[in-house]
């Protein structure tokens, strides 16, 4: 446990000392915020709730997410740190358990940064505060998934431009699975149970429900369990390129 | 099998990457009190079994063991007892040599006064005063590779690995870097890899020497330099290293 907080200590540090994580806060604040009022027409809507800010946050995050993650691994490599980090007593699990806590606290103090619009709505009209905050919590649960697929597809390359797209891209199927554009392509041929399970795997489904101000076990499961398996394949990847 | 002041101990080393034998073969044994010159011509395969020996790099076949911890079977223990300078002395750019000694500090299991402590003797040992708060990317390649040595000794290793630890510095460096090497080398049992041959006479009491990953020299520099009948070291180098 030592050696998780002195990596989240470390990783945290990193992300302050350099540009990235103001320049991280402030476009996700101002694509946010310009998304909910433009976009989502918070205001037209006449309706007092955050429903046009969250559900910008799938998307948002399919880029934001990946940005943040594609450093974790990928840099460490290129730079040889990794080899101090590896020959140091510390166990792979706790390393990458450490920087995907750092990275999943950072996002989180981005959101937090939100509460101006929480407050806006608040002032304007009576919102359901409890469905608000599950929905915080979802966007917060959504982020850690992308985070753990990126994370894992950080490892797989020296180069933080590769890790980036395919981490993307990856997020991208993983959030559009349970969308009509792909259902369709297996509506026909491929049996009940396979669309039904390709539909099981979608983020916007979960996230969705989420928002509706239900916290549902399977839905948490389904983020834990995304976030365990993407994190224990993440530890076999740094531990098999060890030295390549 | 091993003494109680064998500290490094290497049974039958061999590392294979695909069709190419980096390290073939190797068995040798470091006592305490030992400083052993590691020597070859590049790529003879003198970083890839430094890298064995810390647990960076899987084992192909063979054993090593530090203060009789199997580097594989008991990664975490054995490390514990080593200080370790990877080639190129990787570091943290974006961490001040103040976070970065600290952070391996903590890795390491000292906080609060020892912390302090350790960092303090080490960065006065090296001479970093004058960096200690600055990032270490504006830092020159001397101070960098000080750094790196910092870390390599911070917890008083028993046993500690330097791959190339003099690269890069200028000749007052050297000697300082040297002059450590020896004021540590009494209760240590210390590696240094080098394709400096003066290094050896110099610091070393005992050369290996190693070409196309077999072991082709062991002895003290003063059998190695009486092979010649020149008795320069260079020729004996040549010699060795190039009869296949």
């Amino acid at each position: 446990m030592r050696y998780v907080w002195v990596t989240i200590k470390r990783e945290i540090g990193a992300y302050f000392s350099t540009p990235l994580a103001y320049v991280f806060i402030c476009i996700f604040l101002g694509l946010s915020g310009a998304l909910t009022f433009f976009v989502g027409n918070f205001f037209e809507r006449g309706q007092a709730d955050l429903n046009s800010f969250f559900n910008f946050h799938p998307w948002l995050y399919l880029f934001l997410i990946p940005a943040v993650s594609m450093r974790l691994w990928a840099e460490e490599r290129k730079t040889g740190t990794v080899e101090l980090l590896l020959t140091l007593p510390m166990p792979i699990w706790a390393v990458v358990i450490g920087k995907y806590l750092a990275a999943w606290s950072f996002i989180a103090i981005a959101l937090v940064f939100t509460f101006p619009l929480w407050i806006t709505v608040n002032y304007l009209g009576e919102p359901d505060n409890g469905v608000i905050f599950a929905s915080y919590i979802g966007s917060l649960v959504m982020a850690g998934g992308y985070l753990a697929i990126g994370s894992c597809l950080s490892a797989v390359t020296k180069n933080q431009v590769i890790a980036f797209i395919i981490s993307a891209v990856v997020c991208f199927l993983f959030l559009m699975s349970g969308v009509e554009l792909v259902q369709s392509f297996f509506q026909g041929w491929a049996p009940d149970f396979v669309l039904d399970t390709i539909r099981g795997l979608s983020f916007l489904t979960h996230f969705n429900v989420i928002t509706r101000g239900v916290i549902d076990l399977r839905d948490v499961v389904y983020f834990a369990s995304l976030i365990g398996v993407f994190l224990y394949v993440n530890t076999a990847i740094v531990d098999l390129t060890r030295g390549a | 099998m091993s003494g109680p002041d064998e500290m490094i101990s290497i049974q039958g080393l061999t590392k294979r990457f695909d069709a190419l034998t980096a390290v073939d073969n190797i068995t040798f044994t470091v006592k305490r009190g030992e400083v052993l010159g590691f020597l070859g011509p590049n790529g003879a395969g003198k970083s890839t079994t430094m890298k064995m020996v810390t647990g960076y790099l899987p084992i192909t076949s063979g054993t090593a063991s530090v203060c009789g911890f199997d580097v594989e079977n008991q990664a975490l223990e054995s490390r514990h007892h080593v200080g370790y300078l990877p080639e190129g002395a990787p570091l943290y750019g974006d961490m001040t040599t103040e976070a970065f000694l600290g952070f391996i500090a903590e890795v390491r299991g000292f906080a609060g006064e020892e912390k302090k402590r350790r960092i303090h003797l080490a960065v006065q040992r090296l001479g970093l005063e004058p960096v200690f708060n600055r990032p270490i990317e504006t830092l020159s390649k001397g101070f960098k590779r000080r750094v790196g040595f910092a870390q390599a000794i911070l917890h008083d290793p028993e046993v500690l690995i330097l791959d190339e630890p003099t690269d890069g510095l200028d000749p007052n460096q050297k000697f300082q870097v040297r002059e450590l090497i020896k004021t540590m080398a009494a209760d240590k049992a210390i590696v240094i890899s080098t394709h400096i041959l003066e290094e050896v006479t110099a610091v070393c009491t005992r050369a290996v020497i190693i070409a196309h990953g077999k072991l082709v020299f062991d002895g003290t520099p003063e059998a190695l330099a009486s092979r010649s009948p020149t008795r320069h070291l260079d020729d004996v180098f040549r010699e060795l290293t190039t009869k296949h």
